[in-house]
């Protein structure tokens, strides 16, 4: 019997073997995914709601007056778009080119630095079905699958049975944990957690790269060079070897030099590849449609129909510098994920916010449109963290809009 | 956990076989086992002179009382539905490779014993589990797995 499965949005993972049951659009029980996975679908309520200054308005009022402060502005910020379909990110670049924006996502301040690597070639990357068929050594750096993606070792990286691995994961697979805390995965791992101080890393990698060419590992926090020469070991006879890079590798380097020479040496012994662990489920993809549309990954402006591309253009300076002067957010919550010193300049500049979820931003946004959830209330196509494309339906009907129904009435109304 | 031997101590160590054993040391190997419970020896039911050993030897296997017929308890509460277990469990993979075992979906939940039901997992078929039944073995694949020790045997 063909069983009819779902995608779940919940993370960068986009589980595609989720099994529902719904009545009346109201979802009961869900199978197979995780806490975070249920959490997210079943969160679905209520009508659509559109404010405009806090105080409920009709649909053409909020759409009305959102273009107007596009329309005002001179250099409005477009910001968000992690967790909007392939579509709405499409229709967001558009929007941003016709409005002269500044546009950004998270992965300014998040894994962009990697997405871009691995979109020009200078990383070697393998999909999360070629992890689950062939890995034998898999290394979560500065990451914590166990709480970010639940499922990330059960479904793809170290449990799973494989084409080419079907022994099992005790004889056949080596789970390494590089991070600066036990974490739930580094429990996992068991004698194979490597535990380094923060912003450790790039010495740790040093060592590494040393010890993988029969040096003595020196760390300037004494690492037992014993342990580092284990892990070297390990490494060198990797047939399929994986690191999965978390934030904690990259928030505690100053640029991803280290990375780099660090897969070229493990490359040199061994075969490596390395995925980024995307949180939001549709990062990467708005990562890989503005490289596609400009040849940069984030941080741009548009004028005049040129793009420009720097640091200054990120959420973070163009909101510290105050060179924007709207805001149009997307699925996202600056004013509680960015530092208080940044993110109260979006309090003095007009600011619409496209969500399904009421949040810190929504509640001092001019207008607020509360959309459908994506992958449970509408449908559309998303990037994994791997670089699959995945397409959804909608699991539930909802009256609300989708954040690409949203833009594109938005556009219109421009 | 106790062992057979500890349990043994706090028997009334006459192997005078009522509970159908040939020993009380026979006796505490079935309690180790589950086939029997503390109620089955009538002299330490019975006699005052056991009662105190009687109320802590029921203290022991309470715990049991709310498990499944392995010992297999899952703290909901702590679970979160990775999965892990799922995958790694033996009988699932025996019983469903392309399923569970290759990390996707069931694709036959029959002989399952455990599956993930609204992000917490679910023991069921328990007659699978490695941990029952005459034949049965220490298996610890779902414990081990587990990142938050939310599977337990007692």
């Amino acid at each position: 019997m063909e069983k009819n499965y779902y995608v779940c949005t919940g993370c960068g993972l986009l589980c595609d073997d989720i099994e529902v049951e719904s009545e009346k659009n109201i979802i009961n029980k869900v199978y197979t995914a995780c806490r975070v996975g249920v959490a997210h679908m079943k969160e679905v309520r209520g009508e659509a709601g559109f404010r405009v200054d806090n105080a409920p308005v009709d649909e053409a009022t909020a759409i009305r007056e959102a273009a107007s402060i596009l329309k005002n502005a001179k250099n409005p910020l477009i910001f968000g778009l992690g967790t909007s379909t392939d579509e709405a990110q499409k229709l967001a670049i558009e929007l941003a080119r016709k409005t002269d924006a500044t546009l950004d996502d998270t992965s300014s301040f998040c894994l962009g630095p990697l997405v871009e690597a691995l979109l020009q070639d200078k990383i070697k990357t393998c999909t999360l079905d070629d992890v689950r068929n062939k890995a034998d050594v898999i290394i979560f750096w500065g990451a914590d699958p166990s709480d970010s993606h639940p499922r990330h070792l059960s479904k793809h990286s170290y449990f799973p049975r494989g084409s080419e691995k079907q022994r099992g994961w005790e004889e056949e697979r080596t789970a390494i944990a590089i991070d600066v805390r036990k974490s739930h995965t580094a429990k996992i791992c068991g004698n194979y957690f490597f535990q380094i101080p923060p912003e450790g890393d790039a010495e740790f990698i040093d060592a590494l790269i040393a010890a993988l060419s029969g040096k003595l590992p020196k760390t300037s926090y004494n690492y037992p060079p014993k342990k580092i020469l284990e892990l070297a070991n390990i490494l060198k006879g990797a047939k399929f070897g994986v690191i999965f890079a978390g934030l904690g590798l990259i928030y505690s380097l100053k640029d991803m030099e280290p990375v780099f020479r660090l897969m070229k040496a493990l490359n040199e012994k061994a075969n490596f590849q390395l995925v980024p662990m995307v949180g939001h489920y549709n990062m990467r993809g708005f990562n890989e449609n503005l490289y596609a549309e400009t040849g940069y990954v984030n941080r741009v402006k548009f004028e005049n129909g040129t793009v420009k591309h720097g640091p200054e253009y990120s959420v973070v300076e163009s909101l510290k510098a105050k060179t924007v002067d709207a805001a149009l957010i997307i699925g996202s919550d600056p004013l509680s994920s960015l530092p208080r010193s940044v993110s109260k300049n979006l309090l003095e500049i007009p600011v619409i916010s496209i969500d399904p979820c009421e949040t810190l931003t929504s509640k001092h946004s001019k207008v607020y449109i509360n959309t459908a959830i994506s992958g449970v209330e509408s449908g559309g196509s998303a990037t994994r963290m791997d670089g699959i494309k995945v397409s959804f339906k909608p699991v539930v009907e909802t009256a609300r809009l989708s954040d690409e129904a949203t833009l594109k009435k938005i556009m219109e109304a421009l | 956990m106790t062992n057979a031997m500890e349990l043994y101590q706090m028997l009334p160590k006459t192997n005078c076989k009522k509970c159908g054993k040939t020993s009380c040391m026979a006796f505490a190997v079935a309690l180790m086992a589950r086939e029997l419970t503390p109620e089955d020896c009538p002299p330490l039911k019975e006699e005052s002179k056991y009662r105190e050993n009687y109320e802590k030897l029921k203290e022991i296997f309470k715990p049991s009382e709310g498990a499944t017929e392995t010992g297999l308890i899952v703290h909901e509460d702590l679970c979160f539905g990775c999965g892990n277990c799922v995958v790694a469990c033996p009988p699932n993979v025996a019983n469903d490779p392309y399923g569970v075992g290759s990390g996707n979906a069931p694709r036959n939940v029959n002989k399952l014993v455990l599956t993930i039901e609204d992000g917490i997992v679910k023991a069921q078929n328990l007659e699978e589990c490695r941990r029952f039944g005459k034949n049965k073995i220490l298996c610890n694949g779902c414990i081990v797995t587990c990142p938050v020790e939310a599977i337990e045997f007692v």
